[in-house]
């Protein structure tokens, strides 16, 4: 028990980390240019894609450090020869815009690399047990996936709280007219904002791509986790953001490795109980309803605290 | 509200528009009745219904996102409970002997959508805007995951199937051909398009057009924005609900993709590139997406991504839509300047087409080359063959889309001119636009 509460906590901080590396471009951009960008996890998909082709082509090291660049540039493009113009036209437009962008990514993956899992793998360098805990050996590579995602986490929070840049990028979040009267571009510091952002969710994908699945569904599923995520962190926060990845990759693995369920609790229903729905409700295990959790504290914070955890205006 | 619609001035010499109105929907019941004389082939009867049902749902839908500005991503939640409601229904009626026959089961699959939405509704109406849309897609995934664990009632992934012929008969009509199925949805595709129809021109119909455009100053006049919302989300669950059903008496079942993600994805592109600012656009966008998925797919293997990208270009280019566009129109009608106009465009539609012709060629030859790239190299793409190994299709390729980029950048500085112009006199002569 203590080994599966070890390794799952592990495992989930692990997954946290991941989600937080989308989530913050995602949270950054929203309270920064009020776009929801639907396609952020398609854009983590391309940088897990383009990891392969790159570490197949070249080696992992390179697509660690050529992929999240290629994939920010063209997000970086997005912005600025897209989405500045359909600014003009609304939210409304923008978040259609970045759905059908969404959706374009997705068919392009398809026909590029097909829609089954490619055999994406880590650095051979990186393949050794790191350490064991009781029977189970932790592979390195997750090792290096954890050190990865902290230091980026603190280089953000560096950049962001003590550089000049980072500054601009505070103040631009809430009052870009008066940046721009201080002689500050700020459609610059959009673009260069979404460019990170974006390059931080493909950095995410690199790395992750060899643990998770490559495949080109990888999105679909994501972008609405993402979405509860800055929610419930509470929008525009990255605290919040860092604390929601945590707890939603907490919960989820920890979901999954449970199989308890009410008839395992209080034993099988009784053969005369009423059987329609009751026993689907009675005997589905924590597993199943683990991809549900996520949405539920969604609906939840919505209704309990509209600003969510650390957000510091109401959603 | 009352008061409101009296002091218009709008209530008097409304014989014109009223006299319009009768001959618009009286036309449109006389096509649907005259379709199947037309169309005598069972085929075709099957696409009316695939239509009548996407027209129904894009209707349902554009009263969120057109009337009221609510752009929501999960919009199938409804229509899929209410395809399951009328197949539970059409499997439990002949069960109990209920005398319940099939023409009422759409009403039954509309009241599982409009109760679906009165709980739903509340919490995700109550912010406008992302919010909405991020609490919409929540509920979405929330409603696909609880539709793969409660098996009981839907079916898990293989869905529920169904018999329409089983429930008693209506007036001698068992629904077996497809004819009589066929006259049931036109019947309730011509009901709820003018319900839907109805609605926008209610004060709350009017209302929600104002809650769209300023939030604010409908609750200065003393509306409660979110009331508003709440009550549009009701009826666009209403009307999805109708379509679900609509779809499951056309195919005898419903199943857990009916809920999911590229459904609603497809009401969205649907009514979006068929235009959210006027009542016809989600209707004729309707008919184009069925028409579109029906047949690309016969010429090319990646349509999807050629309608993707039309999107992306609608969204970007012509935010109104077909219909909206064909609107727009009427300007340089009123001015004369309409020959003048589409002069410009047939100038210009000569290089963008060359530029079309030379990125559809380069995306086939992609294709080819990666995802069948083992067999033939002729490959033929819209009833137009070529040999994708040969390095000429590229650089013919290359060429067609750098010439049509550069020629279609000049000509279409000329459709601007045009409409400048247009504009200019329509301002001079104080033409409304």
């Amino acid at each position: 028990m203590l080994e599966l509460v070890i390794i799952s906590a592990l495992n989930g901080i692990l997954y946290g980390l991941l989600l937080f590396l989308m989530a913050s471009g995602l949270t950054v951009v929203f309270s920064m240019l009020g776009v929801l960008n639907f396609a952020h996890a398609g854009f983590y998909m391309l940088g897990a894609f383009f990891g392969f082709q790159i570490s197949k082509w070249f080696g992992f090291w390179w697509a660690l450090l050529l992929a999240p660049v290629v994939v920010g540039l063209i997000g970086a493009a997005v912005e600025r020869f897209a989405l500045r113009d359909i600014h003009r036209s609304g939210h409304v437009a923008e978040l259609l815009f970045t759905f059908g962008l969404a959706y374009v990514i997705e068919e392009v993956v398809q026909i590029i690399w097909g829609k089954d899992p490619v055999d994406y793998r880590g650095p051979s360098s990186l393949d050794f047990p790191a350490f064991s805990i009781f029977s189970t050996n932790y592979p390195s590579y997750k090792v290096f996936m954890f050190a990865i995602s902290v230091a980026i986490f603190v280089a953000l929070l560096i950049v962001i709280k003590r550089s000049r840049i980072g500054l601009v990028v505070q103040a631009s979040l809430t009052h870009p007219q008066m940046v721009a009267h201080l002689g500050h571009n700020v459609g610059l510091v959009f673009t260069l904002v979404f460019g990170v952002g974006i390059g931080l969710a493909a950095l995410a994908g690199v790395i992750a791509g060899p643990i998770l699945q490559t495949q080109s569904n990888m999105a679909a599923s994501l972008i609405a986790l993402l979405f509860a995520i800055v929610v419930v962190g509470g929008l525009g926060s990255l605290a919040g953001a860092f604390v929601a990845s945590l707890l939603i990759g907490l919960i989820q693995t920890f979901a999954v490795s449970l199989d308890g369920s009410l008839a395992s609790l209080f034993g099988p229903l009784s053969p005369n109980a009423p059987q329609f729905l009751i026993r689907n409700i009675w005997t589905v295990t924590i597993a199943q309803v683990a991809p549900i959790i996520p949405y539920a504290l969604l609906i939840l914070v919505l209704i309990l605290r509209p600003m969510g955890l650390f957000g510091t205006r109401e959603t | 509200m009352t008061e409101l619609l009296s002091s218009a001035p709008i209530s008097r010499a409304v014989h014109g528009p009223r006299l319009r109105f009768y001959a618009v929907w009286g036309g449109v019941a006389v096509l649907l009745v005259a379709f199947p004389s037309i169309f005598t082939s069972a085929s075709s009867l099957t696409t009316f219904s695939l239509v009548g049902t996407a027209i129904v749902f894009s209707l349902s839908y554009n009263i969120l996102l057109g009337q009221t500005g609510l752009l929501s991503f999960g919009h199938a939640v409804y229509y899929g409970i209410g395809a399951f409601f009328a197949v539970h229904s059409m499997n439990l009626i002949p069960q109990y002997g209920l005398p319940i026959s099939l023409p009422f089961v759409p009403l039954i699959g509309g009241v599982a959508g409009l109760l679906l939405a009165v709980v739903t509704g509340w919490i995700s109406t109550r912010r406008a805007g992302t919010v909405f849309s991020m609490i919409s897609l929540g509920i979405a995934e929330l409603a696909v995951a609880l539709a793969l664990i409660l098996t009981d009632f839907f079916g898990g992934e293989d869905g529920i199937s169904t018999n329409r012929t089983k429930l008693p008969a209506w007036f001698g009509w068992h629904f077996g051909p497809q004819l009589q199925v066929y006259y049931l949805v036109a019947f309730w595709v011509f009901v709820s398009a003018l319900a839907m129809y109805a609605l926008t021109r209610t004060p709350l119909g009017k209302i929600c057009n104002a809650v769209r455009d300023n939030p604010e100053r409908v609750q200065f006049v003393g509306y409660d924005p979110h009331v508003v919302r709440y009550l549009a989300f009701c009826f666009a669950g209403l009307f999805a609900g109708i379509a679900g059903a609509l779809a499951a008496i056309s195919f005898e079942s419903a199943n857990f993709t009916d809920l999911g993600w590229v459904k609603s994805g497809a009401v969205i592109f649907s009514t979006y590139i068929g235009g959210t600012g006027i009542f016809v656009g989600p209707i004729v966008g309707a008919i184009f997406f069925v028409y579109l998925s029906l047949s690309l797919s016969d010429y090319t293997s990646v349509w999807q991504l050629y309608f993707g990208l039309l999107f992306i270009l609608i969204v970007k280019y012509a935010p109104g839509g077909i219909g909206g566009t064909l609107l727009m129109h009427r300007l340089p009608l009123r001015v004369g300047r309409l020959g003048v106009v589409l002069k410009t465009y047939a100038i210009a539609a000569v290089p963008t087409l060359l530029l079309v012709a030379g990125f559809v060629l380069a995306v086939e030859t992609l294709v080819h080359h990666t995802v069948n790239a083992n067999e033939d190299p002729q490959i033929k793409a819209f009833g137009v063959s070529f040999d994708a190994s040969s390095p000429m299709t590229w650089i013919t390729a290359l060429m067609l889309m750098l010439f049509g980029y550069i020629l279609g950048r000049l000509t279409w500085r000329g459709v601007t001119r045009a409409w400048d112009e247009a504009r200019t006199i329509a301002s001079e002569r104080g033409v409304p636009s």
